[in-house]
C-alpha cells in the first residue's frame, strides 16, 4: 500500500472522471430534468466509442469522429423516444429495449467484433491515458477541462432559451406543459436526443482515452452517472444553485467517484467487486431521502 | 365561443372497470357567457371540461372553440385557445421552476418556442405589473420557485397565467376546492374580477350551490353525464337554492340530496 502508487494513479483517475463527467451531464438532462429514467446509455455510450473508434481507424478526422458519435447516440435517443411516446410503452422499458438492440448495432458497427484497438501510436487521438501524468497541453484534462466548460455553456443557454425553457417545464409537471401548449411528447424525446448525444460523445472520449473501443464499455453506466449526479448533489447541493453550478456540480460529482474507486482500489478492493459496491453505495444514496421522509420526518405544512 | 355538440365518453369500453362520464351533452356559450356548472358526485362535469381541454378525445359528437372545431386536436394544440385552472394547485404551476418563469412560460401559450431567450426584461416589468394587482406581494419574489408558494397563492399565479395571453375560454375546475374558505373567497373574488375586465368566456365548476348562484350569468347543472339544468340571464339573478334543488328534481325526476351535491 504505497501512497506513491495512489498519487500516480490519480491524474488518470481525473481524467476518466472527467470523460464520465460528461456522461453524467448528458444522464442529468433525462434523469433530473425531464424526469425520466433512461437505461439507453448502457448502449449509448458504447455506440459513441464504436463509432468514433471505426471512423479514426478509417481516417477520418477526430473532430469529425466525435461529431458523428453525438449524431449517432442522438438517434439511439430517438429510437427510445419514439418507443417510449409514438408506442406508449414505458420509459424505464424503452431504454431497455433500445439498449439491448445497441448491443447487436455496436457489434456491427465494430465489424463483429467484440472490441477494436485504438493505439495512440497509430492515430491523432484528442485524449489518451497515456498523457495522464504529463505537464503541458496534451494532457487529457486539459482538454476534457475545456470540453466540460463548453458544454455547461452551451446547456446553460438550451435551458434558458424558449425550447429549453418548455423542456424544463415538461419534466417538472406534463399536465401543466400541455395546458401551456407544449407538446410534451416532442419534448421528451428531444430530451432523449440530447441526452444519448451527450453520451455518445462521452463515449467516443472514453474510447480514445483507454485506447479501445468494447462493446461492454457501457456495462452499468446508468449506475455510474447516477453516482456523480448524487455525490454531485450531496456535496456541492447546499451552496450551488444556478443551473450552470448544477451541472459543474455532476462533472466535480464524476471526478470525486473515481477519486474514492480508486482509493478503495488502493486500500486493496478485488475490482471485480466493483460494480457491487458502486450499485450498493448508489442504492443507499438514491434510498436515503424515502428513508428520511418515512423515519425522520418533522411535520411539515404542504404548500 | 364553445359549441359542445353531443358528445359523449365512456372510459375503458368493454372491461370491468367500464364507466359512461358523459352520456350525451349539449352546450353553447356565447361570448362573455360565464357560466357556472354544479352537479353531484360523477355527473360528468370535470369530465366535460376536459373533454373541452382535450386531455382525452370523445367517443361521439364534436367540440368547436371560437368557430374552430377542435374535436380532433390534441390537448396542447388546443391550449393556445384555453386558459385553465385545476383543483390542485399543484397540476397549474410548474414547481421547480421560478415565478416569472412560470409567466414566461404561459406568455407563450400557442406561440412558437426557438431559440431565444426565455424571458425578456420587458416581460419581467410587465409581470411585475400583473402581480402587483394579485396584492399578495408575489411582485417581489419573482425569482423564487413555485413550490415556495401556499396553495392560494399558487391558484391565484395560475389563474393570472390562464389569462395572460387572453384565452378564448377560460376553464376553472373547482379551482377554490382544494383551498381554507377565506382564501377560496379571495381567489373566487379574482377570478370574477378578472373576468370581468377582460370580458371573457368561462366555465366554472363548483361544489358550492351559492357560489353556483351568485357568479356569472348562467348556470347548468349535471347530472348523470347530462346537462339537465340550465338558467340565464334575469332567471339565474333570482334564483335561489330552493330554485334550484326545485329544478334539479323536475328534470332528474328524483329526491335531491343536497349533502351529496355539496361534497363533491
Amino acid at each position: 500500500m504505497e501512497i506513491v502508487k495512489l498519487f500516480n494513479a490519480m491524474p488518470g483517475a481525473v481524467a476518466q472522471g472527467m470523460i464520465w463527467g460528461l456522461m453524467a451531464i448528458g444522464l442529468y438532462i433525462t434523469y433530473r430534468i425531464l424526469e425520466v429514467s433512461d437505461l439507453t446509455v448502457d448502449g449509448s455510450i458504447a455506440t459513441g466509442g464504436a463509432v468514433a473508434a471505426m471512423l479514426i481507424i478509417n481516417g477520418w478526422d477526430v473532430w469529425a469522429a466525435l461529431l458523428a458519435a453525438f449524431v449517432v447516440g442522438m438517434l439511439a435517443g430517438l429510437v427510445t423516444g419514439l418507443f417510449h411516446t409514438f408506442c406508449g410503452i414505458p420509459a424505464i422499458l424503452s431504454g431497455i429495449l433500445t439498449q439491448l438492440a445497441l448491443y447487436s448495432v455496436n457489434l456491427r458497427i465494430m465489424g463483429n467484433k467484440a472490441n477494436v484497438a485504438l493505439s495512440v501510436n497509430k492515430y491523432g487521438l484528442l485524449v489518451t491515458s497515456r498523457n495522464s501524468r504529463v505537464l503541458g497541453l496534451q494532457n487529457p484534462i486539459v482538454i476534457l477541462v475545456l470540453f466540460t466548460a463548453a458544454l455547461i455553456l452551451v446547456l446553460y443557454w438550451f435551458f434558458g432559451t424558449e425550447l429549453g425553457c418548455s423542456l424544463r417545464a415538461t419534466g417538472a409537471n406534463r399536465a401543466m406543459a400541455r395546458a401551456q401548449g407544449i407538446n410534451t411528447s416532442t419534448n421528451t424525446v428531444l430530451g432523449l436526443m440530447l441526452s444519448n448525444g451527450i453520451v455518445a460523445l462521452s463515449g467516443a472520449l472514453l474510447a480514445q482515452f483507454q485506447g479501445f473501443a468494447d462493446v461492454g464499455m457501457g456495462r452499468g453506466a446508468i449506475v455510474i452517472g447516477l453516482a456523480a449526479v448524487i455525490i454531485g448533489e450531496v456535496v456541492f447541493g447546499k451552496i450551488f444553485r444556478n443551473f450552470g453550478l448544477k451541472l459543474l456540480a455532476v462533472a466535480l460529482g464524476a471526478i470525486l467517484y473515481y477519486l474514492v474507486i480508486q482509493v478503495v482500489l488502493w486500500l486493496g478492493l478485488n475490482t471485480n467487486d466493483l460494480k457491487l459496491l458502486t450499485a450498493l453505495v448508489v442504492a443507499v444514496f438514491l434510498a436515503t431521502p424515502h428513508w428520511r421522509a418515512k423515519y425522520f420526518s418533522k411535520k411539515k405544512g404542504g404548500a | 365561443m364553445l359549441k359542445i355538440n353531443h358528445i359523449a365518453k365512456t372510459f375503458n369500453p368493454g372491461t370491468i372497470t367500464e364507466k359512461t362520464a358523459l352520456v350525451d351533452v349539449q352546450l353553447h356559450l356565447l361570448p362573455g357567457d360565464f357560466t357556472t356548472v354544479i352537479g353531484g358526485n360523477g355527473a360528468g362535469k370535470s369530465t366535460m371540461l376536459n373533454a373541452v381541454a382535450g386531455v382525452f378525445p370523445v367517443d361521439k359528437g364534436t367540440i368547436e372553440i371560437g368557430g374552430v372545431d377542435v374535436t380532433n386536436l390534441p390537448e396542447f394544440k388546443r391550449a393556445q385557445y384555453l386558459g385553465r385552472v385545476f383543483q390542485d394547485p399543484m397540476t397549474g404551476t410548474a414547481a421547480t421552476m421560478n415565478i416569472e418563469e412560470n409567466m414566461a412560460l404561459a406568455m407563450r401559450r400557442g406561440q412558437h418556442r426557438g431559440l431565444k431567450w426565455g424571458i425578456s426584461n420587458m416581460e419581467r416589468e410587465m409581470y411585475r405589473e400583473q402581480l402587483r394587482k394579485l396584492d399578495l406581494g408575489l411582485e417581489d419574489r419573482m425569482a423564487s420557485k413555485v413550490g415556495l408558494l401556499s396553495g392560494g397563492q399558487r391558484q391565484a399565479l395560475t389563474l393570472l397565467m390562464a389569462t395572460l395571453r387572453t384565452p378564448k375560454l377560460l376553464l376553472l375546475d373547482e379551482h377554490t376546492a382544494a383551498l381554507d374558505p377565506k382564501t377560496a373567497a379571495k381567489v373566487l373574488e379574482l377570478s370574477d374580477k378578472i373576468i370581468r375586465e377582460q370580458k371573457l368566456t368561462a366555465l366554472m365548476i363548483t361544489h358550492n350551490m351559492q357560489d353556483a348562484i351568485d357568479y356569472g350569468n348562467r348556470l347548468i347543472m349535471m347530472h348523470e353525464g347530462r346537462v339537465v339544468v340550465d338558467v340565464a340571464g334575469e332567471e339565474k339573478k333570482k334564483l335561489t337554492r330552493a330554485d334550484l334543488m326545485g329544478l334539479f328534481e323536475k328534470a332528474a325526476g328524483q329526491q335531491l340530496n343536497s349533502d351529496k351535491l355539496l361534497l363533491s
